[in-house]
Parts: structure tokens; C-alpha cells; sequence
């Protein structure tokens, strides 16, 4: 059998000082390019129209940005699609004067106009037509803005039920993070911000909740278990044994999402990108923020454990052994070694 | 024994169930007959997963009442009004299951999958359709009226920019020099009167083509309508029409009473002439429309008609010869008879309460949605077999058990999108390839308890059933979370958003029947069938 970080012993929780470093430089990056930039918003929250079109043959872009110019469509953005032949108009509405006052209907047949006069009819294929007015750009944007925070709402709600306060509000802090740092992650990729990548955003969110979660059960039941322990032991012992799992559940999380990135085309390739920083970010912050920030609102505002005995400490109390798992010592590295316990060596 | 008997019954059960929703089956569409391209009902024999627009092509369109020309009271009742029109219109046009639905209060969806002519489409919806007889200015109150109205102009500080009307004025008869001698009198050329020029018919007008956007905002000033005389309006013809080099766009001006609306309209039919090889709409009147109409063209015998479509006139008015009673025709000119049946089909289903405008359309042709069911599967393909190398080589036998529990996940999930109408979209093609890495996730927490209960040395199966237990409370809050936060987005998302959504939840339905009953029965019988195992192969 093999197993992977079996009785890991990693002390995951003193090196939170060196975790919250590393994750605000990247929110620093993040939100300056965020200020600086800001998001790439497509036209379903703008308004605006966009087009993709097949060409037969190759024409180079500047051709095409001419035959716009002609037809006004000077502030409109021309970029390649996926492969050489297939190329995308987008007009954003209040965008540099994309289209002046003409609607969005006008734009999009505007494009085809400019299209028959620089490639010829025939010569090309509109594979894609969107054109989205003011209102509902606006309505859009107050859904998806209504969508995370209401997502935020009801996970704190069922945490707080399931859980205790303290475990929700460390969980709800941590998935807080990861949206923060995946939209950091978005604007520094400058990856288009549609409806499919906001779903992306929440999926992140639950599958981030699911982390913590899985990690905040296992701490329930060793406080349990282990009532002569401080909350630091325990939350690293937690962590340890959940170790394996996240190794295999978040390997066959991101085999998907890496097919989906590299096969699933143009369209979902936003949505396998915010995913795929998601897996890593919903991980990370499950052991280094969830966890030391549950320390930190126990050292706050003390709790008692599950039967009401005693305040947990915050640290290892000095002259005690460290804390070792009642399995039997490993070695802490990384092994695939069987364990002494199971009665004969598996096949 | 019995307790595995149980189980395996209720699997089956399942297993039966979704292979029955998935059963290629016939399915009822109305689609567009080749010969006479009206529509019929044909059976088609498909699975029966409903994909959306974005995977199978096709438009979408958002419509609201137009208020651009003004405000609309109540627009709920205009679309609900709206709606019923545009779905007779939308069946009889010609596209397989079509979607006409009302969202919120006061926006009208309409989706046809696989139209490969998104602009005649949107013709067909937002057309008005408001048809009307009026007509015309007999008594030629509006000419007389136009000196008055130039008067209002010049107290405006408007100024004519034509100094003389132009020598093309005399090809128009007797009458435009009646025209210019009202000009005259007024010393200067009027600002209006001297951009028209006199028809051959009572109440018509020509405008050069090129001031015809000039004259259309002159004739909407407020100052012109309160000049205008009581119980006549102006209409803008429908076409341009060239009279020696020139294009002329005709005015008229007509009755602000219809002696018969559309409303009274029972058939529309479209044809060519024979003779003039014209496009024409007949109709047919209902009974009461008929006598109403007989009696209004009997009093008006000799009057000019004019027949207004959505505010223009069509073609230039015919005079009344006698009687009509319930038979009618529209003459298009020259138009393509596709235009024609369009107009007649428009017709037959109604007019619209009030003007749509387009607020939001999505058109996605047929290859592009074919490309990205294409990618799609090859990516779930290959995400699917990383999934089975890692569970396999890392859990043997044990990851084999949930590699098969996986295939009746997939069964299960795709028979849940079946079973409840819900519609595959590329988001939510993705969704179901990102939840078949998360469905292990259950199996994975159960099969690592397992080990850490063999670990501290409980029997085989003492290890399987507290495993099982002990990993319940982890997956059970893990589901829930990622359930919420679906739940929400189908609430808030629309379209396609709502198709991940919507496959994320049924996926998580599955995956705790899948990970969690069907494996367990698996282990059960595993460990039934070999009662001398000391380890699990796991």
C-alpha cells in the first residue's frame, strides 16, 4: 500500500508568520494591479458587443483594426481567439467611445459591415454575436457583487450551526482570503471577469469552505479526543492527518481542471485558470490562514472545549513532550513506508 | 447476507431508473417541413438531455418595451400581452422547441436553438405588426394649413435653406404651383412648405430623400403638431421612391381616425402576382371587421386609402372604387416573397401591445457549439482517466471499487439532468468535469479512515464500518457547503451560469450516493465473499 505523508509530524502552525507574509506580498501585487488596472470586465457587466468571427484565410490583425476604424469603431478591441483564423471584436458600452451613441445592435452589424468590406462576404463565419445592453450590464453586476456576499452570508450561517462561532468566523476569514487573493490572482493574469469566471469565484469558495471544513472536523474531534492538549498541538496533529486526503483530493481536483485548461477551449479557459489558482489558494489558506487565525480568536476571545473544562492554551506548554499522535512514531518525511501495525505487508 | 441483499436492491432500483431517464426516446418537435416550409410535428428519436443554446447554437434574446419614444404605464401587461404574440409568431416561424418566457415583470426571453438567421428572427419578434386603414386628407387641411405652420417655425427663429422651391417642383403638376404661391405669400420661402413638394394624390407629399431627416424633426416639434389642423396626422411612407434622378420619400397626411385595425384580421396569406410580378399580402377580415369596413368604404367611395403598417404607409394609397367588404390585399413592390410571408405571418399572430426593444442577445452558431461539445467531452475524457490512474494506483483494489462507484456517478448525474428537464451548457459541461475530481473526494476521506483505523489496529471489518461512520460528519459538512453556495448561484446566475450551477448540485446528489452507499455495499460484499481476508487491499 502506498501512503503518502502517513503520520506526518510537520509543525504547520509555526510558520503562520512566514505564511501571512508570503500571501499579503501577493494581495500587494495583486491589489495594485487592481488599482492601477482594474479588472477586466467583460460585456456581459459593461454592456456592449462582442463579436468572434472565423476568417478562411489568415488576415493580420491590423488589416482588420483598419476596416474598423472605417466603419467607427475606433475604441472597439480586435484580438485572436484561440487559433489564427478566429478573432474577437469587443466594444465595451462608456468604454473610449467604442461605438459613440449607437447601440449595441448597431455595433455588431457595424462589425460585419467592416468584415465584408476587408475579408469580402463569404470569406468569413460569425461563430458568435453578443450584444448587451446598459440595464442589464448593470443588473448583472449588482448579481454577481449580491451572489458572493449572500454565499458568504449562508456559509457563516451553517458553519455557525454546525460548528461553534469561532470555527465559522475563522473559516468565513480564510475563504474571505482566497476570494480576495484569486481576484488578485485575475487582474494580474488580466483574465476576463464574465458571469462563468464570478461562478468560478464561488465554486472556489465552496471548494475552499470544504478544505477548512474537513480539517475543522477533524480538529472537533481530536479536542475531543485529546482533551490534555492545547489547541496548537492539535490543530497541527489535525492538519497532519488530514494530510493524505488533501494530497489525493486536491491531485484529482486539479487533473481536471489542468484538462479542462489545456483541452476545454477558449470560452472556459477563464473559468480553468480561477480554478485552478483556486485548488491551491481554498489549500492553503485552509492550513495557514483558517487554522492560526482560529488560534488567534481563541486566545481573543477564549472558548471552552467541548465539555466545558477548560480554556485551551496557544502554545506548547514548556517542559511537556511534544505532542506526538498515539500512532506510532514515523519518520516525518514524506515515506511510502508500510506501518508496523498492519499485520503482514499489504500486496 | 440480507442487509447486502437490501442494498443491492436499491441500487439497482437507481441503476434501472436513470438507464430508463437516459433511453434514447421519441421526442415531439415541430420543425419546418423542406417542401412547404410550414411547421409540422415530427417524432425524433435522441437522448433526451436538453442542450443549451451555447453547445448547440442559436440565439437568445432579451426583450423589453421600448420606451425610448416615450413612457409605457404598465409594462407588465404589455409583455404578458406581448408574450402571447410573440410565441404564436415564434411557432409558426419555423425552429425546434422553442423558449418564449416572461423573467421578472417585465422582459421577455426568447430562445430558438440551431436559427442560422438571427436578423430575420429578430424581425419577426420585434415587429409591431400594427396594421391600419386611415384615410387621407381629402379636404387638403394640411396644405392649407401649412402657411400657419411655417409662421410657428419662423416665430422659432427657424430659416429656410432652400431660397425657391426647385425646378423638379413642376414635374408634380398643378398643384405645386398652388404650393409655391402660398410660399410666396409669405414673402420668404416657408421653412416646411418649402421642403415639400405636392403629390399626385390628396394629402401626399414628396421630400427629397436626403431632407428627409430634417423634415421628420421639424414635423415632431411641438410647435408644428399644435399648428397642425385638428383630425389629421402625418405618416411617413414606407420606401423611397426616385422620380426622374432623385429619391423621393413621401409624406402623408392622413385621418388621426383608422377606419379598421389589424385587430379585425382573421387570414394573411402571401403570394405573387402573376401580372405585376409584385409581392403581395392578401387577408381576410372577421365578420365584424368586414361589416365595419363596408360601411366605412361605402361612405368613403372615391377617397384615397391609405394602409399603414407599424406608422408607414405601404406603397402609395389606393383609391376606394366601390364597396369593400372583407378581402383585402398589401402590395410590397418588388420585395422578396420571403418578406412577404414574414409580413403575413405577422399579421395573422397579431400586433404587439407595444414596441420591444432587444436589451441583451446571445447568438452562437452551430459549429462554434459543436467545437465546444467536441472539447468539452475530450477534456472530461481525459480528466476522468487522471482520475482513475490516481485512485487505482494509489488505493488498488479499494480505488477500483471507486472508480466503478464513479461510472454510476456519472450515470446518475446525467440522469438527474434528464430526469428534471434541465439543460447541459458548456459551463455546466464544465462543471460536471471539475465534479467528477471532487466526487472522489468522499471515497478519498473514507478510504484514508479506513486506513487509520487498520492503523490502530481495529479488525478488517470494525475498520470498514467505523471508517465509513467516522469520515460521514466531514463529508456531509463539505457537501452541504458546496451545495449553499450552488444554490445561490443557480438563484442569482442566468443562462449558462444556471447550467453549471444546476450540474454541480445533482453532481453532489450523486457523489453521496455513489461514494457513499454504492461503495459501502461494494466493501460489503467484498468482505462477505472473502471471509479469510486479513488485509485489504486499500
Amino acid at each position: 500500500m502506498i501512503r503518502l505523508f502517513a503520520n506526518a509530524n510537520y509543525d504547520f502552525i509555526k510558520w503562520r508568520r512566514w505564511a501571512f507574509g508570503l500571501t499579503g506580498a501577493i494581495m500587494l501585487v495583486g491589489l495594485a494591479a487592481l488599482a492601477t488596472r482594474g479588472l477586466n470586465y467583460s460585456i456581459e457587466f459593461t454592456g456592449g458587443t462582442l463579436v468572434q468571427f472565423e476568417l478562411a484565410h489568415k488576415t493580420p490583425t491590423a488589416n482588420l483594426r483598419a476596416a474598423l476604424d472605417n466603419e467607427g469603431l475606433t475604441g472597439a478591441d480586435v484580438y485572436n481567439f484561440g487559433s489564427d483564423t478566429s478573432y474577437v471584436v469587443r466594444a465595451r458600452l462608456g468604454g473610449a467611445a467604442a461605438a459613440g451613441e449607437a447601440g449595441t445592435q448597431e455595433v455588431a452589424d457595424a462589425v460585419a459591415k467592416a468584415l465584408d468590406q476587408s475579408v469580402g462576404p463569404g470569406q468569413y463565419h460569425i461563430a458568435r454575436r453578443e450584444a448587451v445592453g446598459p440595464k442589464v450590464g448593470r443588473e448583472l453586476q449588482g448579481k454577481a457583487l449580491m451572489a458572493i456576499l449572500l454565499s458568504f452570508l449562508v456559509t457563516m450561517i451553517y458553519l455557525a450551526i454546525r460548528f461553534e462561532w469561532r470555527f465559522g468566523l475563522a473559516a468565513v476569514i480564510a475563504t474571505a482570503h482566497d476570494v480576495v487573493a484569486t481576484l488578485a490572482f485575475i487582474s494580474i493574469m488580466h483574465l476576463e471577469v464574465s458571469l462563468i469566471v464570478v461562478g468560478a469565484v464561488l465554486t472556489v469558495v465552496g471548494y475552499s469552505l470544504n478544505d477548512t471544513i474537513i480539517i475543522f472536523d477533524r480538529v472537533r474531534e481530536n479536542l475531543k479526543k485529546y482533551r490534555r492538549q492545547n489547541l496548537y498541538e492539535i490543530l497541527n496533529l489535525s492538519i497532519n492527518e488530514t494530510l493524505p486526503r488533501s494530497v489525493l483530493t486536491h491531485g484529482t481536483t486539479i487533473a481536471t481542471t489542468m484538462a479542462l485548461l489545456v483541452l476545454a477551449g477558449e470560452v472556459i479557459r477563464p473559468f480553468a485558470w480561477v480554478m485552478s489558482f483556486g485548488i491551491f489558494t481554498g489549500t492553503f489558506s485552509s492550513i495557514y490562514i483558517a487554522a492560526p487565525v482560529l488560534l488567534w480568536i481563541e486566545k481573543r476571545w477564549p472558548g471552552q472545549d467541548a465539555r466545558g473544562a477548560r480554556t485551551f492554551g496557544t502554545r506548547a506548554p514548556a517542559g511537556t513532550q511534544p505532542f506526538a499522535p498515539p500512532s506510532p512514531p514515523a519518520p516525518a518525511a514524506p515515506t511510502s513506508s508500510p506501518s508496523p501495525r498492519t499485520p503482514q505487508p499489504a500486496r | 447476507m440480507g442487509k447486502i441483499r437490501q442494498r443491492l436492491l436499491g441500487i439497482g432500483i437507481l441503476v434501472v431508473l436513470s438507464i430508463v431517464a437516459l433511453i434514447p426516446r421519441n421526442v415531439t418537435m415541430r420543425v419546418p417541413d423542406a417542401v412547404t416550409g410550414r411547421m409540422k410535428d415530427t417524432t425524433v428519436r435522441r437522448v433526451p438531455i436538453k442542450l443549451g443554446l451555447d453547445l448547440q447554437g442559436g440565439i437568445h434574446l432579451a426583450l423589453e418595451v421600448d420606451e425610448s419614444k416615450g413612457p409605457v404605464p404598465d409594462c407588465a401587461d404589455a409583455i404578458q400581452r406581448a408574450e402571447k404574440v410573440v410565441r404564436t409568431r415564434i411557432d409558426e416561424f419555423g425552429t425546434t422547441e422553442p423558449v418564449v418566457q416572461i423573467q421578472g415583470r417585465c422582459r421577455l426571453i426568447v430562445e430558438l436553438a440551431g436559427e442560422k438567421d438571427p436578423a430575420r428572427a429578430k424581425g419577426v419578434i420585434q415587429r409591431t405588426a400594427f396594421l391600419e386603414f386611415r384615410i387621407t386628407d381629402m379636404k387638403n387641411t394640411f396644405r392649407d394649413a401649412l402657411p400657419a405652420i411655417d409662421a410657428a417655425l419662423r416665430r422659432a427663429g427657424m430659416k429656410s435653406r432652400t431660397t425657391a422651391p426647385s425646378a423638379v417642383t413642376q414635374l408634380f403638376g398643378d398643384t405645386s404651383k398652388a404650393q409655391r404661391e402660398d410660399t410666396a405669400d409669405a414673402n420668404a420661402p416657408g421653412v416646411l412648405s418649402s421642403l415639400l413638394f405636392q403629390g399626385q394624390l390628396p394629402g401626399e407629399f414628396l421630400v427629397p430623400e436626403e431632407q428627409w431627416p430634417l423634415v421628420d424633426s421639424l414635423v415632431a416639434r411641438p410647435d408644428v403638431r399644435a399648428a397642425m389642423p385638428r383630425g389629421i396626422e402625418l405618416r411617413w411612407g414606407a420606401a423611397s421612391e426616385s422620380r426622374g434622378a432623385r429619391a423621393f420619400r413621401a409624406l402623408y397626411a392622413v385621418d388621426s381616425r383608422p377606419i379598421i385595425t389589424g385587430e379585425e384580421l382573421v387570414k394573411a396569406n402571401a403570394r405573387r402576382d402573376q401580372v405585376t410580378n409584385q409581392s403581395i399580402v392578401t387577408f381576410q377580415l372577421s365578420r365584424r371587421g368586414g361589416r365595419k369596413f363596408g360601411q366605412e368604404t361605402a361612405r368613403h367611395v372615391g377617397d384615397y386609402m391609405a394602409i399603414i403598417l407599424d406608422g408607414r404607409v405601404q406603397g402609395q394609397p389606393p383609391v376606394i372604387r366601390s364597396q369593400i367588404s372583407t378581402n383585402g390585399q398589401i402590395e410590397l413592390g418588388a420585395k422578396p416573397l420571403q418578406e412577404a410571408s414574414d409580413l403575413a405571418l405577422v399579421l395573422r399572430a397579431g400586433a404587439l401591445p407595444a414596441p420591444l426593444t432587444i436589451v441583451d442577445e446571445r447568438a452562437i452558431s452551430a459549429t462554434l457549439g459543436a467545437d465546444s461539445i467536441k472539447d468539452g467531452i475530450r477534456a472530461g475524457v481525459v480528466g476522468v482517466v487522471l482520475v482513475i490512474v490516481i485512485m487505482i494506483g494509489y488505493y488498488r483494489m479499494a480505488g477500483a471499487l471507486a472508480v466503478a462507484a464513479l461510472t454510476l456517478y456519472c450515470l446518475f448525474t446525467l440522469a438527474g439532468l434528464a430526469a428534471f428537464g434541465f439543460t447541459l451548457t458548456l459551463p455546466g459541461l464544465a462543471g460536471f468535469v471539475l465534479s467528477i475530481g471532487i466526487a472522489v473526494d468522499a471515497n478519498v476521506l473514507i478510504f484514508e479512515r479506513i486506513r487509520e483505523e487498520l492503523v490502530h489496529g481495529k479488525s478488517l471489518r470494525l475498520a470498514v464500518e467505523d471508517g465509513f461512520l467516522h469520515a460521514m460528519n466531514a463529508i456531509i459538512d463539505s457537501n452541504v457547503s458546496t451545495a449553499l453556495t450552488a444554490l445561490i448561484l443557480y438563484a442569482v446566475g442566468t443562462g449558462p451560469v444556471q447550467g453549471f450551477a444546476i450540474t454541480l448540485i445533482i453532481g453532489i446528489a450523486a457523489s453521496m450516493i455513489s461514494a457513499i452507499s454504492v461503495v459501502k455495499t461494494m466493501f460489503l460484499i467484498w468482505l462477505h465473499r472473502r471471509p479469510d481476508m486479513v488485509t485489504l487491499s486499500i
